[in-house]
Formats: C-alpha cells, sequence, structure tokens
C-alpha cells in the first residue's frame, strides 16, 4: 500500500514507522525539517518538505499513486484541506483526517470524508475501559501500551 | 446589502469600512479579542469576537440572511473551511473567498467555491499593466469560467512576429480574438500574418497563462 502522511507529529511519525514496519511504502510531508527527526533511525519511506495543502507538494509526495491519505496536522482546517484535495482532485481512495472539534469533525463526515477526533476518540476509550468494557477498551488499551514497550525497550540503556 | 466578514485582518477591516461608508450592513467576526476590540473603537458594534470557522457563529453573524459572506482571513485553508461551512451550515446564499495562494483558486473550486478573489493575482494584473515593456496583460477572467482575456503586443523577436495566427502555438483551448494592427482591428484569420507592433487580443485557459506567454514571448 501507498500512503501520503501530512504532519510528522508524534503522531504521524509512529503512523509512518508502524506502517514502514508494515513492508507499506509511506511519504510523510511537513513544513518543519527538524520534526522528521521523529522518524526512526531505520525509516525507509520518504520524508518530504513543505506544505501539505500544497498540489505540488503533494504531488511530489505521491498523492497521484497512492492508496491512502492521512492528514494530522495540528490544524483542523489545514487537514480539512489537505483531505478534500487528497480526494476530490487526486481520487486517493482511502482519506482520513484529524479533526479536533469533534462539530466541524461531524460536519465533513457528512459530506463523505472520513474524519475523527483525537478527543472523542481517547474520551470513548476511557469511558469504555473505566465502565468496565471488555470488547474496545482492553484490546485497544493492550494493543497501545504494547508499542509503548516496544518503544521504550528500543532505548540505549545508561550504564554507570 | 448585508454582508459577513469573515477576519478582520487588514482586508477584513477596510473591506467592511468602505462596505459600511457605501451604505451597506456588515458583520465582521474576529478571533482575535484585542483586534475585535480594536475594530470595534473604529467602527461600531459590528464585530462578533468569535472563531469565524465554527458554524454557530455564523448563524450568530447572520451568514443564513446575508447576502453574501466574504471569507478574507490571511489563511487560505481557513478561507475555505469557513466558506463551506457556511454554506453547509447556514445554507448561505452567496460566499467570496479571498486565495492568497493563486494555485489554490483550483482547489477552491474543485471543492465548491466558485467565487474567489486572489490578491496576487489582481496586484499582478495591475503592475502588468502599468509596466511599459511587458507586453502581456491578463486583462481580465471571464465570470463563471475558467478563461481569461490577455492583451499582448507583439515585439521584435518575439518566436510569433512574422508568424500566420494558427502557426503561432498557442496552447489548447486559447485562441487569437483580434489583432489590433495600427489602431484598426483586424479579424484574426487562421492565415493572418502577424507583425511586429500589432497587439492580438487572446482567449485563453487562465491555467494555460504561462504557455500563452511562451508563445509569444519564447
Amino acid at each position: 500500500m501507498n500512503v501520503v502522511i501530512v504532519g510528522c507529529g508524534r503522531t504521524g511519525a509512529f503512523l509512518a514507522e508502524l506502517l514502514d514496519r508494515g513492508g507499506d511504502t509511506v511519504s510523510i510531508v511537513d513544513v518543519e525539517r527538524s520534526a522528521f527527526a521523529r522518524l526512526p533511525a531505520d525509516f525507509k519511506g520518504t520524508p518530504v518538505l513543505g506544505n501539505g495543502t500544497d498540489m505540488d507538494i503533494l504531488r511530489q509526495a505521491g498523492v497521484e499513486s497512492a492508496n491512502a491519505f492521512v492528514s494530522l496536522t495540528q490544524g483542523d482546517n489545514r487537514n480539512l484541506m489537505a483531505a478534500q484535495i487528497a480526494k476530490k482532485i487526486f481520487g486517493v481512495a482511502q482519506v482520513i483526517a484529524k479533526v479536533n472539534d469533534p462539530i466541524r469533525a461531524a460536519t465533513y463526515r457528512g459530506q463523505g470524508l472520513y474524519t475523527f477526533s483525537r478527543t472523542t476518540i481517547l474520551a470513548t476509550l476511557l469511558h469504555a475501559v473505566l465502565s468496565g468494557d471488555k470488547t474496545i477498551g482492553p484490546n485497544l488499551m493492550k494493543a497501545a501500551m504494547k508499542h509503548d514497550e516496544e518503544e521504550s525497550a528500543g532505548l540505549p540503556t545508561v550504564t554507570r | 446589502m448585508y454582508f459577513v466578514v469573515a477576519g478582520g485582518g487588514e482586508v477584513g477591516y477596510h473591506l467592511s469600512k468602505a462596505l459600511l461608508e457605501a451604505g451597506h450592513e456588515v458583520m465582521i467576526i474576529e478571533r482575535d479579542r484585542r483586534r475585535a476590540l480594536w475594530i470595534e473603537e473604529q467602527l461600531g458594534s459590528v464585530v462578533i469576537n468569535a472563531p469565524a470557522d465554527e458554524g454557530r457563529y455564523q448563524i450568530q453573524a447572520g451568514c443564513p440572511r446575508a447576502d453574501a459572506v466574504l471569507a478574507v482571513t490571511g489563511d487560505d485553508e481557513d478561507n475555505l473551511i469557513i466558506s463551506q461551512l457556511s454554506k453547509l451550515k447556514c445554507g448561505a446564499n452567496r460566499v467570496i473567498a479571498r486565495v492568497n495562494n493563486p494555485k489554490n483558486e483550483i482547489v477552491f473550486k474543485a471543492m465548491g467555491i466558485d467565487e474567489t478573489l486572489s490578491s496576487t493575482r489582481v496586484l499582478m494584473g495591475v503592475i502588468e499593466q502599468e509596466l511599459p515593456t511587458g507586453g502581456f496583460m491578463p486583462l481580465m477572467p471571464l465570470t463563471r469560467s475558467d478563461l481569461e482575456v490577455i492583451e499582448a503586443e507583439i515585439a521584435a523577436g518575439s518566436p510569433a512576429a512574422d508568424r500566420e495566427v494558427e502557426a503561432v502555438g498557442l496552447p489548447a483551448g486559447a485562441h487569437i480574438g483580434a489583432v489590433v494592427r495600427k489602431g484598426t482591428i483586424l479579424h484574426a484569420h487562421r492565415d493572418t500574418k502577424l507583425e511586429v507592433g500589432d497587439r492580438i487580443i487572446v482567449f485563453a485557459p487562465t491555467a494555460a497563462e504561462q504557455e500563452v506567454r511562451k508563445a509569444l514571448f519564447g
């Protein structure tokens, strides 16, 4: 699968790492060169420096041959614009945008865009765990914590 | 008429001021509290201090009954979402969006926002008309299309000089509408030969402007 990710923050970099490790072809766009430092040293994908709402930059990132597109910058509007460019102009099959404002997320979901709000997801998950839900809560938490452990196991040990 | 102006920056403020002076009704939505207060001091109670990209404030500002919503912040992504939300959430009658990066005009169109204004393009148009040596003036866009009218002068050394109209090598969709030679208008037939000093009127797709320029100036 060819995936374009816009926004190399913690979430973007981590998703890129997961996909890359799983054998997918990933390119990741960010306006800040320093953001790419979040990618692991053995990352095989392509970092692309530039604005993710700029069609030329997206072309450079391979949006024309992408199967999936995920927009994860800090700006809701930027994510919505990038996602709509990917979907309506480049016809990417699967397009996902992070939209933290739940109302805006719902509005654009009604327009056929796959949007999610981090706030809603996290609160729903925590609520599931706290209310003793036996399915989504524990399973998702277990998967997420496994990633955390792998991450910290990869850090060099300090010897005194 | 009643206008909602989304974004009270330099453009939004001066635009609102001009609209008010022309006798129109205006409501500005400005996110920054200090800026909103300042505008209120200058123009009176015509400001809502709120983010313009949230539906409820658009409704509060009266977007549903406005004759036009003008999205004029300095960020294209904000202008796009403000425009789309005022159509989706408020059923706004008419939305005009400011586009800072001219490339985004195409993006906005693809996303249902047909009326855009690019200050960069307007400025370029003015500057090109003022430049004596340019010889290439995009005169105006044709309303509700992706076409524009260009005036160009055939200078000595132009690849189009001493060529017939059909041999000029304009991009697809571009046509020479007329040739102005020594103050008279000639029809541009396929075999009309262009001479140095001719001014030609070209109808062309806006996106092909650079190719037209290349065909005429090399």
